[in-house]
């Protein structure tokens, strides 16, 4: 039953062929298990889950079950959820039991989803492989001597090992499509401003956009049409009609025109994974498509630049953790002066405290124009190359992380190789644009690889078409790892 | 050597909308520790500001009000710095587009009028409180004030003595409630003052180093503050001794300002964009929507009440100190005037307004100013509202009562028993101005004191005060004073 | 302090302004961190490596180009000036390290 997809489970509620209370058990059971070995979880609280399946049942015999009451996600553990431990993966936050929901959890709770747990993930967001998580690092369930990437690396090793249909994610530089692409799995980061940041612990606010992750578009349709929407209490959330995402699953893709961007093939992609995504694009052109060579041309710069905003604004979002109001407060102090920074040396794990000490840097006197404002200039560069690109064509594709999963601890002594694991993905949240990732194929490894497929703002409805044609036609999607076998 | 003392002040204004400026929290002053304070302001993680329009609107008015340019967009940015009252360890506000740049603030010192120009106004939010008492040698954290709307009012260095600075606070405190952006009330911290405080040698262009005195929260701490910063930074240019940057305290109870011993390590805000906040409009349509409900500007009424009721300057600034006066005023100077052209109609005579509203100028500013204050009442809980005393000042104007009599019955009735002419009846105090009474009396009067008479006619003009005291005294204070001099004048000559 | 050195990263040269040991120690104070002699040097080599990065950036012109704070170019929008929220000071205070009488506690403040 855990192989199914969050489609395939809809139905079943929906046709009585199980209940919420068995699927949301038989879920736990293996997250018990196997989510154990993977570390995919912090935290799992069956009676909780249990509760909401209880209600979700007695809501769909009342009759007022929508699409997905009683289907089971896991939610990454940067959203705050009323009652649940909510760590951000850090010592900082790791006896902080929220007082609220975030608007992603009361949106999912309002359509009787269940939550099966709060997802391990990179400490506060930063981190490409899942390594930096206070609670220990997340195996790839493809093989887990490898990373997961990061930083939703728990939610889609979850996904991916079938201990959850499907789950939330954030991305702020690729944080959603860099492991779904490393575990084989989809992930879609929406248009900046479609899904509320509120209760979304926050990274870099003008980046942070929370997102889908499930096993394929269709999935990732439906639980995007339940994430999106208005909230007044983000004031960079957007008013826009409500949409059905997957309205346009059906369409051919004859007349698409994908465009490769040169710079997404050149130096430093792995041949595998250039070999599974020019397939891809093969397969892509057999459906009807066709494909426009473009270029973007500041997308080299996007890693300097990210690592300029991204630490900058971090910094100032991580200042409330100070150990006076909630999080981590330091045992032994001599004043107030001691006991702020002895809290936060402690609370803070080491990528975490060498962001902040970046953003501080950039944003200090005589430095903010020569970087801060510098890296906000090209931001706008790299914007416009993709408002120039999409004259071209209707969606880009080309490579979502430049290898497949590496080894653990292969890149954690050298930032800046992890930071460039990221090169393909990050231009995206500069740009606000939607971008997803689908699997395409696997390495001589057998581990899978990530088509990335960017679209124009609130395109969203035409790349979620652009992947299910191609799920239809390809069964990538649908490899499981042996250990989410069976 | 003579010295030039140079003062800028900054001034916190918090606005008064009912919620806080990014979350849905009251500002209600006085609620327990923390139970205003929501997740926004305790800056729990994942909580985001939005904000509230109540305090937009209030900026643009006080912007309209100094004649200032209100800018679009305006930028929120985040000023970074680590305090326990500070729960974002940022602070909101606005650092390089302020939604109000420029404008103007006229004061008034002694005979001379002045014009203090503002660099900015800015929105921002204000921090909790800190209290350093009873927690066993440990410091306890109240968030109520956290987020409460503030309004931080920038001066050029314009001002040259405390009495100036005093001068400019007084005027922005009336200004800002006038046009109801904030209560005013300095004992609760809704304003409050930080004073730049340099000296430099006369004729010098240079600025001295200043000194910042925070958190003055009365006039009279702002003059004392100054005045004792000044004495000291000459006292210690005098010596020989270079002025050090630096932030002081003022300590009302030794007159001393001290150097502040938490904010001193060096500062480095780190300003940025807050990402959290687009910029902010203020579209044309808005603007013109705020002026269109803009109230008369007390700088603007002080000049009618001179030309149009043709009071001296000194009386127009008192009586427009406070939208609430300078109601009262008009709303006595039209009822007494309209009361007046009726009383005075019989006797074919027409009020003249100047003069109407010199008395209730007089009256307003002496009898019932002295009882608000001796009394510590606000003036609108005065027992006396313009009408009586319209009522009063008209039988003045009618010559029923003499100034004297005035006074009895005021008391009369700020002690609450009834209307001007219902005491005047009870009292029977009404001024005999009936010239055939009054004669008889001089008469009476004159026939009884011949040597007074006598040493009148031989040119003892003392005995005629001595004759007027008689008659008054004779008519138990109730005749007109003026008939009675004219009357014994004319007797006395025939 | 600053000082410019040519640096080669990524095959070509930039003008780098190297980050000092004094840098990382000023910087973590701002954003109050205590780090030791060996966590300063440590950090200063991985953010020398990381500014290496970032000094990418000077290759490119960026004269008379506006600076983009927000993925929207879109003005804010304003709430009503509407108390919505309600005393939730227990359920708050109940994940604070310190509390007495309703406040929250600190090691004592000078000022």
């Amino acid at each position: 039953m855990s192989n199914a997809t969050l489609k395939e489970l809809s139905d079943r509620l929906a046709a009585g062929a199980c209940s919420s209370v068995e699927l949301a058990q038989d879920y736990i059971n293996k997250i018990n298990g196997l989510g154990k070995s993977l570390g995919c979880f912090i935290t799992v609280d069956a009676e909780r889950s249990l509760a909401q399946a209880k209600a979700a049942d007695a809501r769909r015999a009342a009759g007022n079950a929508g699409p997905l009451t009683g289907v089971p996600l896991a939610h990454k553990d940067i959203f705050c959820a009323e009652g649940w431990l909510t760590t951000c993966a850090s010592r900082m936050l790791s006896n902080f039991v929220s007082p609220y929901d975030a608007h992603v959890v009361e949106l999912c709770n309002a359509a009787g989803m269940v939550t099966l747990g709060k997802t391990n993930m990179d400490e506060f967001a930063m981190g490409s492989s899942n390594e930096t998580s206070f609670f220990g690092p997340v195996r790839n369930p493809w093989n887990p001597d490898t990373v997961p990437g990061g930083s939703s690396g728990g939610s889609a090793a979850a996904v991916a090992a079938r201990l959850a249909p499907a789950a939330t994610g954030t991305d702020t530089g690729g944080s959603i499509r860099q492991p779904a692409a490393l575990t084989g799995i989809c992930g879609l980061k929406p248009t900046y401003g479609l899904v509320s940041r509120y209760g979304m612990i926050a990274f870099a606010s003008s980046l942070d956009q929370a997102g889908p992750m499930a096993r394929t578009a269709e999935d990732l349709g439906l639980l995007l049409n339940v994430m999106a929407g208005h909230d007044p209490r983000d004031s960079t959330s957007l008013e826009r009609p409500a949409e059905d995402y997957n309205r346009s699953l059906a369409q051919p893709l004859k007349g698409l025109r994908i465009g490769l961007p040169r710079e997404f093939f050149a130096d430093g992609l792995s041949p595998d994974v250039r070999c599974a995504v020019d397939e891809a694009v093969a397969e892509y052109r057999k459906l009807g498509a066709t494909v426009v060579d473009i270029s973007l041309p500041n997308m080299e710069l996007s890693v300097p630049v990210y690592y300029v905003l991204a630490p900058a604004e971090a910094s100032s979002n991580l200042s409330r953790f100070d150990g006076v109001r909630y999080g981590h407060r330091a045992a032994e102090y001599t004043d107030l002066m001691d006991m702020y920074k002895r809290s936060r040396a402690e609370g803070f794990g080491a990528e975490v405290k060498r962001r902040i000490l970046i953003g501080t840097y950039v944003l200090s006197h005589g430095y903010y124009d020569a970087y801060y404002i510098r890296a906000q200039k090209l931001r706008r560069l790299i914007a416009r190359d993709f408002v120039e690109a999409f004259r071209q064509c209707d969606v880009i594709m080309g490579p979502t992380s430049p290898t497949t999963a590496f080894r653990l601890g292969e890149k954690s002594a050298d930032p800046v190789q992890m930071y460039l694991s990221d090169i393909y993905t990050i231009a995206v949240n500069l740009a606000g644009l939607p971008g997803m990732s689908i699997p395409c194929g696997f390495d001589g490894g057998g581990l899978p690889v990530g088509l990335q497929i960017i679209g124009n703002y609130f395109d969203e409805a035409r790349m979620l078409n652009a992947a299910h044609q191609y799920q239809l036609a390809t069964d990538w999607h649908t490899k499981a790892p042996a250990v989410g076998q069976g | 050597m003579k010295w030039e003392v140079v003062i800028g002040l900054e001034t916190h204004a918090q606005l008064s909308t009912v919620s806080k400026i990014f979350s849905g929290a009251s500002t209600a002053f006085g609620a327990e520790p923390n139970t205003q304070a929501c997740g926004v302001d305790i800056a729990l993680p994942g909580v985001l500001p939005v904000l509230n329009t109540g305090a937009v609107e209030r900026a643009i008015r006080f912007g309209l009000a100094v004649g200032a340019k209100i800018n679009s967009p305006s930028i929120f940015a985040r000023k970074n710095y680590f305090y326990p009252d500070l729960p974002k360890g940022y602070q909101i506000s606005q650092y390089e587009l302020p939604i109000v740049e420029g404008g103007t603030i006229t004061i008034q010192v002694g005979d001379t009028e002045k014009t203090v120009r503002l660099t900015r106004a800015h929105l921002e939010e204000d921090a909790g409180k800190s209290l350093h008492e009873d927690f066993h040698g440990r410091t306890g954290i109240d968030l109520n004030r956290a987020g409460t709307p503030l309004l931080e009012i920038v001066s050029e260095p314009d001002m040259r003595s405390a009495e100036e600075a005093v001068a400019y606070a007084r005027a922005l405190h009336t200004l800002v409630r006038w046009i109801d952006v904030c209560d005013g009330n300095m004992q609760e911290g809704s304003f409050r003052c930080d004073a730049n405080v340099s000296v430099r040698p006369a004729g010098s262009e240079k600025l001295g180093t200043r000194r910042e005195i925070k958190n003055l929260n009365s006039f009279r701490f702002l003059q004392q503050a100054i005045e004792y910063e000044v004495r000291w930074q000459i006292g210690e240019l005098e010596d020989g001794r270079a002025i050090q940057q630096a932030t002081v305290l003022f300590d009302p109870d030794t007159g001393e300002t001290r150097m502040m011993r938490t904010k001193e390590d060096a500062h480095d805000y780190r300003y940025f964009p807050d990402p959290d906040l687009l910029p902010l409009e203020v579209t044309a349509e808005r603007i013109a929507v705020v002026r269109s409900v803009m109230p008369e500007l007390p700088q603007a009424m002080k000049s009618r009440f001179v030309d149009e009721y043709k009071l001296p300057d000194y009386d127009a600034a008192l009586l427009t100190a406070s939208k609430e006066t300078a109601s009262y005023f008009e709303e006595t100077t039209r009822i007494t005037f309209d009361a007046a052209k009726v009383l005075l109609g019989i006797a074919g005579k027409e009020p003249v307004l100047s003069g109407v509203a010199k008395l209730a100028a007089n009256w307003l500013i002496g009898e019932i100013a002295s009882r608000l204050n001796s009394g510590g009442i606000e003036l609108a809980d005065s027992p006396i509202k313009p009408g009586q005393l319209a009522k009063l000042l008209a039988r003045i104007l009618d010559q029923t009562l003499s100034s004297k009599m005035a006074r009895e019955v005021f008391d009369a009735m700020w002690a609450g028993e009834g209307d001007a002419d219902a005491i005047i009846a009870a009292k029977g105090l009404k001024q005999i101005s009936d010239s055939g009474e009054i004669e008889k009396i001089v008469d009476q009067v004159l026939a009884a004191n011949t040597q007074q008479v006598a040493d009148f006619r031989a040119g003892k003009e003392k005995a005629f005060n001595s004759l007027v005291g008689q008659v008054m005294k004779a008519s138990r204070g109730k005749a007109n004073p003026q008939q009675v001099n004219d009357i014994l004048r004319r007797r006395l000559a025939g | 302090m600053i000082t410019y050195t040519a640096s080669i990263f990524n095959g070509f040269f930039t003008l780098a302004m190297a980050i000092q040991l004094d840098d990382v120690r000023r910087a973590a104070h701002l954003a109050r961190i205590a780090v030791d002699d060996a966590e300063a040097g440590a950090a200063l080599a991985q953010l020398t490596r990381v500014f290496g990065l970032i000094e990418q950036m000077r290759a490119v012109d960026v004269s008379g180009i506006e600076p983009m704070a927000h993925a929207q170019d879109l003005m804010l929008r304003l709430r009503a000036d509407e108390v919505t929220e309600t005393n939730r000071r227990e359920r708050f205070q109940a994940v604070a390290p310190e509390v007495e009488s309703g406040l929250y506690l600190v090691p004592k403040v000078i000022e």
